[in-house]
């Protein structure tokens, strides 16, 4: 029952997806790649679970290895993405 | 549901709820840096009710993990040059992949039933394509390879045969979870795959290609999302990868192209010299 429910989510979550985005001008399509890719970083809280076992086993290495990737995906993207668009402000005046 | 639980569950819902006004908000000049600002706060609402988590007993690799990563990113995008932004968001968002990947290969040993079991193939999958995908497209940006579309006799047939490879190891896997050959055997040809999704395509066109990986990581989040059945991974993940593929279409349109002729345009000019 729980993977009908989650599938339930999963439709909706795609609709909302496909509406959101629409006529964003080109100056824009890099930073909302960017920042996109950010949210795609949340895998980091799947990861968090994994690696806080306390097992030490293979699965509890394999987990803290993506927490420090996923990191990567959102700090620096949410980061990246700040700084181009602090450009564009200053361009746009 | 205990308390700490619904109370994380609420927290992952504000998060949602911040994410979808992110992004609705970057799609417009004058909002989009509020938006991304949202988004990033969603982010830590959605991490540190994870880390409330009771499941979680030592924190030492979790805070491990969070100094490295949080660290390279940060000097990363404060290190990058303004004009190498499009394939520092490539890497990114191939370490996103990875970081899937590698989430739902952890999870098989929790993995119970067949569906948990064909979502960690998916989470391996298209974690793997995109991670290796994304550092071919980084390569061909910053030129570290060559930028041109790289093609050869018979590609076509030595993909199918990889994509057959993964589909057959795939079913094996699913049938058979307790021996890792399959896995390793599935997580190879993704890393393959990736790479020869990629280096058909040519450099100008890699920004549109970055997009679509970046629809792609979402799905592996998504996918990862259902193997460790966890609601926020799958509402963010099926965003990014609803949003990227708009997204990579409207790029594409920008270019007066087809997604079909960018992927495509590789073999199509191979075609057309032989004519």
């Amino acid at each position: 029952m729980e993977a009908v429910f989650l599938t339930f989510i999963l439709m909706l979550s795609i609709f909302v997806g496909f509406e959101l985005i629409n006529k964003v001008p080109a100056t824009l399509h890099t930073p909302l790649m960017s920042g996109a890719n950010a949210i795609s970083g949340i895998t980091v809280v799947g990861a968090i679970s994994l690696a806080g076992t306390g097992q030490q086993d293979l699965a509890n290495w394999m987990g803290a290895g993506a927490v420090a990737l996923a990191s990567i995906n959102v700090i620096g993207g949410y980061m990246v993405t700040d700084r181009m668009l602090a450009m564009f402000k200053k361009r746009g005046g | 549901m205990e308390s700490s639980q619904l109370g994380i569950q609420i927290a992952y819902v504000v998060a949602a709820a911040l994410f979808i006004f992110g992004l609705k908000l970057l799609g417009s000049a004058g909002t989009a840096r509020r938006g991304n600002t949202l988004s990033a706060i969603g982010m830590l609402i959605a991490i540190v009710a994870a880390l409330t988590d009771q499941g979680i007993v030592d924190y030492r690799f979790i805070l491990g993990g969070f100094v490295i990563g949080g660290l390279i990113g940060a000097t990363a995008s404060r290190l990058v040059q303004m004009t190498a932004m499009p394939e520092m968001v490539a890497l990114f968002n191939g370490f996103g992949g990875m970081a899937s990947l590698l989430v739902g290969a952890a999870a098989i040993s929790g993995a119970v039933g067949t569906f948990t079991l064909i979502t960690v193939v998916l989470s391996i999958l298209i974690g793997g394509v995109t991670f290796t995908g994304s550092l071919i497209a980084y390569g061909k940006l910053s030129e570290t390879i060559g930028s041109g579309a790289v093609t050869f006799k018979g590609q076509q047939i030595v993909n199918s045969l990889i994509v057959i490879g993964i589909v057959a190891s795939a079913i094996m896997f699913c049938l058979t979870p307790s021996d890792p050959v399959w896995l390793y055997t599935v997580i190879g040809l993704s890393l393959l795959f990736g790479i020869m999704l990629v280096i058909p395509i040519g450099g100008a066109d890699m920004p549109v290609v970055i997009s679509l990986l970046n629809s792609y990581s979402g799905l592996a989040a998504c996918a990862a999302g259902f193997a460790v059945n966890n609601n926020i991974l799958i509402v963010a993940g099926s965003l990014v990868g609803a949003s990227g593929i708009i997204l990579t279409q409207i790029m594409c349109k920008a270019m007066n192209r087809s997604l079909s002729n960018v992927l495509f345009s590789g073999f199509t000019a191979v075609s057309d010299e032989t004519v």
